[in-house]
């Protein structure tokens, strides 16, 4: 598929450069249509600032504005954030302390009630210092939050302890949807039922195990947004259903992502007629091998599991089957504060000969009395990528004598089984929304992240993670990241990464205006897309 | 009185020989060529699962991406997987998990229901009357609904999935059994053992079990095919036994969905062998039901 679209634009673009005609003009969005997408599972609550799935996001984020947001047409540019109920993005004053915000004037709620920093002002303080009996699943991502004020109706300050370089892009997580002040006001929990924001739609039918519908919100504060009549979110678990959804063009696309060999099926049916866009994808999943459970406890044994995996040899086999593709560290790769190849080789579980890195492996297990290690993997029971990248485990493991179970579970008895500590090993994932690895990588804290199930605490790496988010010299963070990340995966192999996921969007060709990005969490507002049949 | 003896060294014609294990397999098979093909079909599974390591020179479960999803050829008769891994070696070890499953989860299950249906039409009354209503429960859910709730309650695994096959394979042949044992608590042996002042136990055990042997085998080999079935159900659902190891409904749950256009060997042949599988245990325990019963032989 890429030979021929190289083969093909070769010509192609030196037509265009001959006859003096440039690149195609970016065509004006039309307006109208009712866009439908496929969604696999449906949100468990309505409440942004309480879920962390993309089945809230997909059909919810549609309803809401955020107070700013990634450029919806260049999405993961970690310098570009745009205002959305903002009117500009503001300078940090007090030493890097402070943010102010104006806010837009005029705004109103879909029941017609006006926005105003009060309603700001409650989001946050919903988000950042919930109240006793309220979950907020990003509060440590905002932990460098000192206050929040609104000084007047259209202004609203947040005070730092620390000047932080995390602080804009964790501002910018799409699930911080802006409430109602009367509505939280009246009921904390009214959002987790119920759904009214000042977003591009309105909230219109929900059929629940079925769909969820919005229609344009005409006073939509983006000037002739959005586009769309209507959207319709179809709720469709199986991945063959999806994709057979938008072969038989019941819907347009699926926002999560897609394996390598639905992709190729479908351009191979629908030719011009699908469009493919793929990312690196803010996801990666992470061996975790229980720290109070011996013989997990020895750090030989932990580096021995993570040096017997080929990643280099392993990646792009399995970027055929599943949704995984680049071998990185702890922080989304070709991000400046990423480590390079040559960084990344000098660790253990990356080193360029393979052979030697499982020598040192079974050297480490003899000295560790392991030889005949056994354990089980407790696994999420999801094909893509979990007990696909599971099975290859497995079979790396084995290479050095190491003989390995798979335990797949449902989605809740598994979280349920890594919460109460009962498996040797679990693989778990890290997915974040806007790249933002000073915040991202807190999930390798050990147990003070909270959602890291690896049983471990290590001073060390806490004093290093403070001191990186303190920061504001990005030189000095990089060189605090590469220690973190060498003590995380090398010296101590708390956890060992396999591959950092791979997103790829097959999507109708009439479907425009919408740009992948390297989260399923981002640009789903659907204000700036348009459909061209 | 007139007496008649025998010579040394004479045939008496009409005293019928034992027959000989050969001649009875013989017999079966001329009189039961269908049955004798299932027959054909579960020796050929066994020997695969005893002897798979002779059989084949792949390891079922590493990985070779240099062979992925390879078409069948001289290296890979039935071709590979999306791992690469080689089909017919998975097909063969894969056996091994069918009839460990099939058998051990039959066996048990049909042996609990032996034992529970014939104390129950031993005891009769009130006990039979309210153990049968028990069964009824049970019997009520369609066997894939039970294993799945049994799965669903224990997990997933080998041992987890033959729990959950044997567990509603009990009542069905309790049910079987105790048709049978009603008819043989009548008969004057039972009375006569009874009389006597054998034990309960004594009576199921030695005189009641032993003849209601037929039905049992019967239950048992219709049971075998229809837990491989369900185990096939269970792995195919991502209930059953997990990756990698080798068994036919996993093999179909990897390929079926996105391979069956453009790798459908990756489909076809774990489902064949499933299929293969529950026709001839059927075939040969359908043909062993006529074969037992003396009202179809007559």
């Amino acid at each position: 598929m890429k030979w021929k679209t190289s083969v093909l634009a070769i010509p192609l673009a030196a037509a265009f450069a001959v006859a003096g005609l440039g690149a195609p003009q970016a065509q004006e969005p039309k307006r109208g249509g009712v866009l439908k997408f496929v969604v696999p599972d449906e949100p468990p609550s309505f409440d942004g600032h309480r879920e962390t799935t993309f089945a809230l996001i997909h059909p919810i984020a549609p309803f809401y504005s955020v107070l700013i947001r990634p450029d919806p047409q260049d999405p993961d540019n970690p310098a570009k954030f745009q205002c959305d109920i903002c009117t500009e993005m503001p300078t940090a004053t007090d030493g890097g302390k402070t943010f102010t915000f104006k806010i837009r004037q005029g705004l109103k709620f879909h029941d017609g009630t006006p926005l105003t920093s009060a309603d700001v002002l409650a989001t946050f303080q919903r988000i950042i210092f919930p109240k006793e009996g309220i979950s907020s699943a990003r509060q440590a991502q905002l932990s460098m939050v000192e206050s929040v004020t609104a000084p007047d109706a259209d202004t609203i300050v947040f005070k730092l302890k620390h000047p932080s370089g995390a602080f804009i892009p964790a501002l910018a997580a799409p699930f911080h949807f802006i409430y109602s002040k009367a509505k939280l006001d009246a009921d904390p929990r009214w959002y987790e039922q119920n759904v009214m924001g000042s977003g591009p739609f309105v909230f219109d039918v929900r059929e629940a195990g079925a769909r969820i519908t919005g229609k344009r919100y005409d006073n939509y504060h983006h000037k002739g947004q959005p586009y769309l009549d209507g959207f319709e979110a179809i709720f469709a678990k199986t991945q063959t259903l999806r994709v057979q959804a938008i072969r038989g063009d019941q819907a347009a696309a699926e926002f999560r992502g897609l394996p390598p060999k639905s992709r190729d099926d479908l351009v191979a049916a629908l030719g011009k007629d699908i469009t493919v866009q793929e990312s690196d994808w803010n996801c990666l999943l992470i061996t975790s091998p229980n720290h109070e459970r011996k013989p997990f406890d020895d750090a030989r044994v932990r580096r021995a599991l993570t040096l017997a995996v080929d990643r280099w040899g392993g990646a792009e086999a399995l970027s055929k089957i599943a949704i995984v593709k680049t071998v990185g560290g702890i922080v989304f790769p070709n991000h400046p504060l990423a480590a390079t190849k040559d960084e990344l080789q000098k660790m253990a579980g990356y080193w360029p000969d393979i052979k030697k890195s499982r020598a040192e492996a079974r050297r480490l297990l003899k000295e560790a009395g392991q030889e005949n290690l056994k354990f089980t993997l407790a696994n999420r029971a999801v094909d893509q990528p979990y007990t696909i990248v599971g099975t290859w485990l497995i079979d790396q493991w084995k290479q050095i004598g190491v003989e390995v179970t798979q335990k797949a579970e449902a989605t809740g008895p598994f979280y349920a089984q890594l919460r109460s500590g009962n498996f040797d090993v679990a693989l778990d994932f890290n997915c974040q929304s806007v790249v933002n690895p000073l915040s991202d990588t807190s999930k390798f804290l050990g147990t003070k992240a909270g959602d890291q199930y690896g049983r471990y605490t290590n001073p060390k790496i806490e004093a290093i993670h403070d001191k990186m988010n303190q920061t504001a010299d990005v030189a000095e963070q990089r060189k605090l990241m590469r220690e973190f990340e060498r003590i995380v995966l090398d010296e101590e192999a708390h956890n060992s990464i396999s591959l950092w996921w791979y997103r790829i969007i097959p999507h109708r060709s009439y479907m425009k205006g919408w740009k992948v990005s390297s989260s399923h969490y981002i640009n789903n507002q659907l204000d700036v897309v348009w459909i061209d049949k | 009185m007139a007496t008649e003896t025998v010579s040394p060294g004479t045939i008496v014609e009409d005293i019928p020989r034992k027959p000989t294990l050969l001649g009875t397999i013989g017999s079966f098979c001329r009189g039961n060529p269908l049955g004798a093909f299932g027959g054909f079909i579960v020796v050929t599974m066994c020997v695969m699962a005893i002897f798979a390591p002779l059989l084949t020179s792949y390891d079922p479960t590493a990985n070779d991406f240099g062979a992925m999803l390879a078409a069948p050829d001289w290296e890979h008769w039935l071709g590979t997987d999306q791992f690469g891994r080689d089909l017919l070696s998975r097909i063969i070890y894969g056996a091994r998990t069918a009839l460990l499953v099939g058998f051990v989860s039959s066996f048990i299950g049909c042996f609990l229901g032996l034992i529970l249906g014939v104390t129950s039409a031993y005891f009769g009354g009130r006990f039979d009357l309210l153990f049968q209503r028990v069964m009824d429960v049970f019997m009520a859910f369609p066997l894939i609904i039970l294993a799945l709730a049994v799965v669903a309650i224990f997990g997933t695994g080998v041992t987890n999935v033959i729990i959950a096959i044997t567990i509603p394979v009990i009542p069905r042949a309790a049910r079987i059994v105790r048709a049978s044992a009603l008819a043989i608590r009548e008969m004057p042996y039972v009375d006569a053992a009874r009389a006597n002042g054998f034990s309960n136990s004594r009576i199921i055990f030695r005189h009641m079990m032993p003849n209601v042997m037929a039905p049992f085998l019967i239950i048992l080999t219709a049971q075998v095919g229809q837990a491989i079935l369900i185990e096939a159900s269970l792995s195919y659902l991502g209930l059953g036994v997990q990756e990698p190891v080798p068994a036919w409904g996993l093999m179909l749950r990897g390929g079926a969905q996105e391979y069956a256009e453009s790798a459908p060997w990756v489909a076809i042949f774990p489902g064949l062998a499933i299929t293969l599988a529950v026709f001839g245990f059927n075939l040969f325990g359908d043909s062993l039901r006529d074969w037992l019963d003396p009202k179809m032989k007559t």
